[in-house]
């Protein structure tokens, strides 16, 4: 646990380098709670991925950790938005959410620690998996997150 | 010896819910489980999953993992827009009278393996 600094946790393998003006992007916007839209931007990914030929490995990485993150905006956010940046060696997905933020980010992180509601459960989702998901999937992982301002996810795989 | 929906469908009687699907795909192997992100995390390309979740978002998974088919046990009768969702991305769904032991049993007998990840 990280009590010092509550917003963050410490990053999950090596920061890819920031996506050049070269890069391919796509931007999706998630509304808060409309689950029938869930999963529509990580869909659009995978597309856009398989289009260019990535390998399956990488895009079923790609896949359950970009679906995690958009589900969680849907259920735990005021709504945010998903951006893709696939650039040379790298792929680089960057979730932002305009609240309500994660009180303690190394909580949200553990395993089976989940403050979704009885609804949610109900549809299987909140059962504390999300994010230990989204980091095992990744090659990079970070959160930076401020309660009452909204949280920051950045996802890096590679490529190649 | 691979099996195909279609002779999954005939084996074990089930219902198929989409008209479009591709029934000489493989069942490469079998899964059984309500919760998605547990899906998610220990779901293969290709498997046969089992569940009683009828909403949008069992397609979503099912569509990010590749899988072949969705089968609803017990008669559980999907949302219309679940299968709506599900013929447009090419997820066969499948329902079935049996409840998912029996289902699994059935699988199991007819060759197609547990579904575990490489």
């Amino acid at each position: 646990m990280n009590r010092d600094m509550p917003g963050q946790c410490p990053p999950h393998g090596a920061r890819p380098p920031e996506p050049s003006d070269n890069a391919l992007r796509e931007t999706h916007r998630v509304d808060a709670g409309d689950f029938s839209t869930a999963g529509e931007a990580s869909a659009s990914i995978r597309r856009a991925l398989r289009r260019m030929g990535i390998n399956p490995d990488v895009i079923r990485r790609v896949s359950i950790a970009s679906y995690e993150v958009e589900i969680n905006l849907v259920i735990h956010s005021f709504g945010g938005t998903m951006e893709m940046a696939l650039d040379g060696d790298w792929l680089t997905i960057i979730s932002r959410d305009t609240g309500p933020g994660i009180e303690d980010v190394s909580l949200a992180m553990t395993e089976g620690w989940s403050t979704a509601t009885e609804e949610v459960r109900e549809k299987g989702f909140g059962a504390g998996m999300g994010l230990p998901n989204v980091k095992r999937n990744t090659d990079y992982f970070d959160i930076v997150s401020q309660s009452g301002v909204g949280t920051t996810m950045r996802m890096g795989f590679k490529i190649q | 010896m691979t099996v195909t929906l279609r002779e999954l469908k005939e084996s074990l009687g089930l219902t198929l819910l989409t008209e479009s699907a591709d029934m000489s795909r493989a069942v490469e192997a079998g899964y059984c489980c309500d919760l998605l992100s547990w899906v998610l995390a220990r779901g293969v390309s290709g498997m046969a999953w089992i569940t009683v979740q009828t909403h949008m978002n069992a397609v979503a998974v099912a569509t990010l993992l590749d899988m072949s088919c969705l089968i609803l046990p017990e008669d559980i009768q999907p949302e219309p827009d679940t299968l709506a969702r599900a013929a447009e991305e090419g997820v066969a769904v499948f329902v079935s009278r049996d409840n998912a032991y029996a289902l699994c049993g059935k699988m199991r007998a007819m060759g197609v393996p547990a579904a575990a990840k490489a």
